[in-house]
């Protein structure tokens, strides 16, 4: 494995592959990617797959963080009650929270011995998605509440005056928040794809001896090359990682519209 | 840990991955020999230095099924099988593994192979101690002159191992000199290499990092050191009648495997930079009966 990632993402990062393998994706076999899969298939296989391990687990968490989190900005944000500023506080702690605290809990969770034993989860890519979630979830409910409380006053109230309905105003108040919203979901995304300290607890670094990654993502893959030294590798897995959430964000941003 | 996913998958089937919230791959359903997978935790050291990708990859092919390693030190190892999280511990410190068989959780406990610990610094070696005979005296004048040393101080087994020699060198370590940095081996030779401090390493650590500025000060007995420098790795199954979501058959089959002359073979024929990094030691033609029992254990007890 020693020569086999080194030589592997330096030679992918000479070619650009980070773009070729995106594209390759989508059919298109771009010339870096055909140049790296004829020399070097081996090693192209580990690397992809870790890609495609971060990418399963970071945003599928993410997935279901959204799920979870608007839902519960919208319920805060329409309603007043006794406590609320409590509760606002307590997500905001939760943006905060770290990590490897988080990879700690829910290893006692999903342990043979924890409440959720029975179901086998751990060193699994379910129990790095339920710590990413328990990541990511705060984040994106801070912000997209503080997005929609941000929406004027004056924009509901017209809504209403309008004659809409409950459900018009929330609709509206989405509409007008959805850049708020999607930087929310996307600072969830970067939280979970860019944090070590759960996955590497509960997803145990795992890859097979042929090289494919079972619970290995590109965080912990960084982690594991510096342990061996390897500083430039661990470093070009780095640039990966970044071009990827880059481009997430670039196809999310454009996906969402821009501001109106 | 597959007999409970194949139980629940026949109870349960795809209910188990949906309570948990998230779709998987994972097979449920009930799998033949070849699609189980044994979990293994094990030592940063056999994994970093390659062997562990080596030997695995010829256990799947020998017998179909995948091993997932997840290298941890010895003393989260053997935790981590405590909780009934792992189907075999491959780890190097006989003090824990043998506190691990008198509890109860580890079953035919095999020795497999070893290769030693060298002491490593600085080639402007302050303490002066290249060459010594006798690592407690190095670690004795290492710790006079107050020359930096850097500490595993995980409860691995190269921790366990320097925690006894600064025992028998009659020193409790302490002060600036010396710095716990609580990581893995090759963590912890970055930072001895970067800061000109000594450590403790075993060999096929060592070696497999060339690239580190350190030079070998004392030798371990591979090359005429001290016994006590001695890196003896040994192989245990989880007790199947503790946790009976182990999978102990495939467990077995994996120690069958690397203790037979073929799994020896592969130890014994890994190589790095033309350097043999580990030696087998599990086949002999007068076995050692004390590698199956803790330490000073008697029958007549």
């Amino acid at each position: 494995m020693e020569v086999r990632s080194l030589t592997m993402v330096e030679t992918a990062l000479g070619l650009g592959m980070i773009d070729g393998w995106l594209l390759a994706e989508g059919g298109t076999h771009l010339l870096g990617e055909a140049l790296v899969a004829s020399a070097l298939p081996f090693e192209w296989t580990y690397i992809r797959s870790i890609i495609a391990v971060s990418l399963y687990v970071s945003l599928t968490a993410v997935l279901l963080s959204t799920l979870i989190s608007l839902p519960i900005a919208m319920l805060i944000g329409f309603s007043e009650f006794p406590g609320k500023g409590g509760i606002v506080a307590a997500i905001n702690t939760g943006m905060g929270f770290p990590s490897v605290v988080v990879g700690l809990i829910v290893l006692f969770a999903v342990s043979n011995q924890g409440p959720l034993g029975q179901f086998d989860l751990i060193f699994t890519k379910q129990a790095m998605i339920i710590s990413q979630v328990i990541l990511a979830a705060p984040v994106i409910t801070g912000v997209s509440l503080a997005a929609v409380t941000s929406v004027e006053q004056g924009v509901r109230d017209a809504a209403y005056a309008a004659g809409g309905t409950k459900l018009d105003v929330a609709l509206i108040t989405i509409k007008e928040a959805r850049y708020g919203i999607l930087t929310g979901v996307l600072a969830g995304l970067g939280r979970a794809i860019s944090e070590v300290g759960s996955v590497l607890i509960v997803g145990g670094n795992i890859a097979r001896a042929d090289g494919t990654s079972v619970t290995r993502t590109l965080t912990t893959a960084i982690q594991l090359e510096a342990r061996q030294g390897r500083f430039r590798t661990a470093l070009a897995l780095g640039a990966v990682l970044l071009a990827l959430v880059l481009l997430i964000n670039g196809l999310v941003l454009r996906l969402g519209g821009g501001r109106t | 840990m597959i007999q409970r996913r194949e139980f629940l998958g026949v109870l349960a089937g795809g209910a188990t991955l949906a309570v948990a919230g998230c779709a998987g791959d994972d097979s449920t359903g009930p799998a033949a020999v070849t699609d189980e997978t044994l979990t293994l935790t094990t030592t940063t050291s056999t994994y970093d230095t390659g062997l562990l990708d080596e030997v695995n990859a010829a256990f799947t092919d020998e017998f179909g099924a995948a091993v997932e390693a997840v290298a941890q030190g010895t003393g989260a190892a053997l935790e981590t099988a405590r909780n009934g999280d792992s189907d075999v511990v491959m780890v190097h410190a006989r003090s824990l593994e043998d506190e691990f068989l008198r509890e109860g959780y580890g079953v035919n406990r095999r020795d497999l192979m070893f290769n030693d610990f060298v002491v490593v610094g600085p080639p402007s070696d302050p303490a002066g101690i290249n060459g010594m005979d006798s690592v407690t005296e190095a670690f004795r004048r290492i710790a006079e002159t107050e020359s930096p040393f850097i500490s595993r101080g995980d409860n691995s087994g190269t921790h366990t191992k320097e925690l006894t020699i600064w025992e028998e060198a009659g020193i409790e370590p302490g002060g600036e000199w010396y710095s716990e940095t609580g990581t893995g081996m090759g963590e912890a030779l970055n930072q001895a290499n970067l800061s000109g401090a000594y450590t403790l390493s075993d060999r096929g650590t060592f070696i497999s990092r060339s690239d580190a500025n350190l030079d070998i000060h004392v030798q371990g007995p591979i090359k005429g050191g001290p016994e006590l420098l001695a890196n003896p790795y040994g192989i245990i199954a989880v007790n199947p009648a503790v946790h009976e979501n182990v999978n102990y058959d495939l467990a077995m089959a994996y120690i069958g495997f690397l203790t037979s002359p073929q799994g020896q073979r592969i130890i014994e024929n890994y190589t790095v930079d033309g350097n043999q990094l580990f030696f087998p030691r599990a086949l002999s033609e007068e076995p050692d009966f004390q590698q199956y029992v803790p330490e000073g254990w008697r029958s007549d007890r």
